[in-house]
């Protein structure tokens, strides 16, 4: 009998850990093979059992499920995993192996596709693996969205002894959890990516920046980076090429700052994480001031797949500029949440209330946050718009790392806006005016529109106007897209406040 | 575990630094080691890690104020982080924060008086689809509720 029970923090943070101890008693004689989650989080733990080849799914388990998953007689039983709506509808490439397979079996990786990109691109030059990138369409899947081929580019033409490839693993956006769930489900996806990456740039050093707030996510990806090196996949003499990439993981320490590419870089050269000007960009001057490759971990990730199915099939996927899939991070109060991974084009209505099957609280559905706590509020009137890069830009949002936070009608919106300049009150990194001081007064200014001074909303709007345009980068510059959007899409709540005062 | 370990001496720090100080941008490794043997960064490697890194005092007191997880002084023997961002809140997570604090007597970053537990908060945990979500040394739960936090401090020793 196999079984299977993801290691994922998800289903661990729900019980994971107790049904697998429940199911060895259980079931003395079966094989347990732990794998990441499937994404369907409201279904963790989600326990699979080996029938006649086919994979059913049993979930959410409890320890006092174990001998009804054992025989079958569990009210559990959802039927074959493959077969449920969430799975279907899906259109899995960079996710395909994720919940399938042992992330630290090589074997089950290879069975599964794993390492034909690398090998098509060990065949390649490096101009050719930059255009394969170029062509597929792939943009930064980590919020800023810019084209990962031309970024390649400027790297691949910067002439220097020495290059990098650093992946920013400092996922530390609220709603989103799609880095952490790759990385702990499918760990050799981000090391080939970042091997096909060093091979096209002609880097040979990388690392991974990964935060401290993911202990499982280090484990894991430090284990399979020990693994890929024995394998030869990393070293001297990638798969036998005569080229040469090696990598190591690099553990963050708690500063949310240090997600902005030029923070993380002074963090990785063991400095404080304070935010560069550009230019320089990294890619010319970035790690230790050499050319650097900075991507997201999902970016990084679908680079074997573009490899292994070819450019063309990955951007036959998507809407307008935004091709290829997205992976949606569905969470906060919603009745199924987890990661979906569509084609760019869906609406995010659909996404809430069709996938997401509305709020968990069974209330009104009153914002969506999109994007992170930098990411602006959606009212439901917004439910229409497709999730794009573009597509979001006009609708006053950004879709950031396609993380989706949603709200019932309970929360007070003032809250929502004082705790995203409160946010970025504790997290600036101190290096410019606009941000270190203005979201201090951001909140200040926040608590008088609360106490019925109606004359702190116009100061709150130019507040936010200067932060937009003054801040170096993110933090202070974005701040503002949460806070305004309360204020214009929700105005009862910063109206109300002033009439309980009088 | 995250206990201060009181006999560690200057060849242990020296033996932790040097494992580290050839790797480029050493410094954070360097102190990550030192903080997961000692539960704190003491004042005494100071000394030891700016001379083998060749840096000043106080770019390493820059360095180790900057970043939230470095420690100055021992925490308590367990820490338990409670995370603080929206999509636990939109789940309740403020209440539940409201009253770990309210029944500890502590705020953030305070310790308990039976040196048990360190209350502190995070911001995200990445288990946003199973909020409200917290960690106790490493240990990541989900769902967190009253019930759950009980059980969660009695198991700490409070």
């Amino acid at each position: 009998m196999k079984i299977f029970v993801p290691m994922d923090s998800a289903a661990k943070a729900l019980g994971a850990e107790e049904v697998v101890a429940a199911l060895r008693v259980a079931a003395p004689d079966a094989e347990i093979v732990r794998t990441g989650s499937r994404g369907m989080i409201w279904l963790e733990p989600l326990v699979e059992v080996e029938i006649d080849g086919v994979r059913h799914g049993f979930g959410p388990a409890e320890p006092a499920d174990a001998g009804g998953i054992v025989d079958g007689t569990s009210a559990r039983a959802l039927g074959p995993v493959e077969d449920l709506d969430w799975m279907k509808r899906q259109s899995r490439l960079t996710f395909a192996r994720v919940g399938v397979i042992d992330p630290l079996s090589l074997d089950d990786y290879q069975a599964h596709g794993g390492l034909a990109g690398l090998r098509r691109a060990l065949g390649m030059s490096g101009q050719d693996i930059v255009d394969e990138v170029k062509a597929s369409g792939l943009r930064g899947r980590g919020g800023a969205g810019f084209p990962t081929g031309i970024k390649w580019q400027t790297v691949h033409d910067a002439e220097a002894p020495q290059k990098y490839i650093v992946c920013n693993a400092d996922e530390g956006d609220s709603g989103t959890f799609a880095d952490r769930m790759i990385m702990e489900g499918d760990p050799f996806t981000l090391i080939e990516g970042m091997a096909i990456a060093g091979i096209g740039v002609g880097a040979t050093r990388g690392y991974v920046y990964l935060r401290s707030e993911y202990p499982d996510a280090i484990a894991v990806m430090s284990r399979a980076v020990e693994l890929a090196r024995k394998a030869g996949m990393l070293g001297a003499d990638v798969l036998g090429s005569g080229r040469a990439f090696d990598m190591e993981i690099r553990k963050g320490a708690g500063a949310y700052v240090c997600g902005e590419e030029t923070s993380l870089l002074n963090s990785l050269e063991g400095k404080r994480g304070v935010v560069r000007a550009k230019p320089p960009l990294p890619a010319l001057e970035g790690f230790l001031g050499r050319p650097t490759v900075v991507n997201n971990v999902i970016s990084l990730a679908t680079v074997p797949v573009i490899f292994e199915k070819g450019a063309r099939a990955y951007a036959d996927f998507g809407l307008g500029r935004s091709r290829g899939t997205v992976t949606l991070q569905i969470a906060g109060n919603v009745a199924r949440g987890g990661l979906f991974e569509t084609g760019f084009g869906i609406s995010l209505g659909e996404v809430v209330n069709d996938l997401g099957g509305g709020t968990a609280s069974g209330r009104p559905v009153k914002a969506v946050q999109v994007g992170g706590p930098l990411g602006a509020y959606m009212p439901v009137s917004r439910f229409d718009t497709p999730i794009g890069y573009e597509e979001f830009d006009q609708n006053g949002g950004l879709i950031g790392h396609a993380g989706l936070v949603v709200f019932d009608d309970t929360t007070d919106m003032l809250g929502m806006a004082r705790f995203a300049m409160e946010f970025c009150a504790v997290e600036s990194c101190g290096k410019c005016t606009p941000c270190r001081i203005g979201a201090v007064r951001g909140v200040e200014t926040i608590d008088r529109i609360a106490e019925g001074d109606a004359g702190a909303l116009t100061l709150l709007t130019d507040l936010c106007e200067t932060m937009k345009d003054g801040s170096l980068c993110a933090l202070g510059g974005f701040t503002p897209f949460p806070v305004m959007s309360a204020v214009t899409q929700f105005p009862d709540d910063f109206a109300r406040q002033k009439e309980a005062a009088e | 575990m995250q206990s201060p370990n009181v006999t560690i001496i200057a060849e242990d720090f020296g033996h932790l630094i040097s494992e580290h100080r050839d790797a480029e941008g050493a410094l954070l490794p360097i102190l990550h080691a030192i903080q997961d043997v000692c539960g704190y960064i003491p004042d005494a490697a100071h000394p030891l890690i700016c001379d083998a890194l060749n840096i000043t005092q106080a770019e390493l007191h820059g360095v180790i104020s900057f970043y939230h997880d470095f420690r100055k002084k021992p925490a308590g023997r367990h820490v338990l982080k409670v995370c603080r961002a929206e999509a636990c809140q939109s789940v309740g997570g403020d209440a539940v924060a409201a009253t770990l604090l309210d029944r500890l007597g502590l705020d953030w970053h305070g310790t308990t008086h039976n040196g048990a537990v360190t209350v502190e908060p995070v911001y995200c945990l990445g288990l946003c689809a199973c909020g409200p979500a917290a960690m106790v040394d490493g240990r990541v739960v989900g769902r967190v509720d009253a019930a759950k936090l009980d059980a969660l401090l009695a198991e700490a020793g409070v």
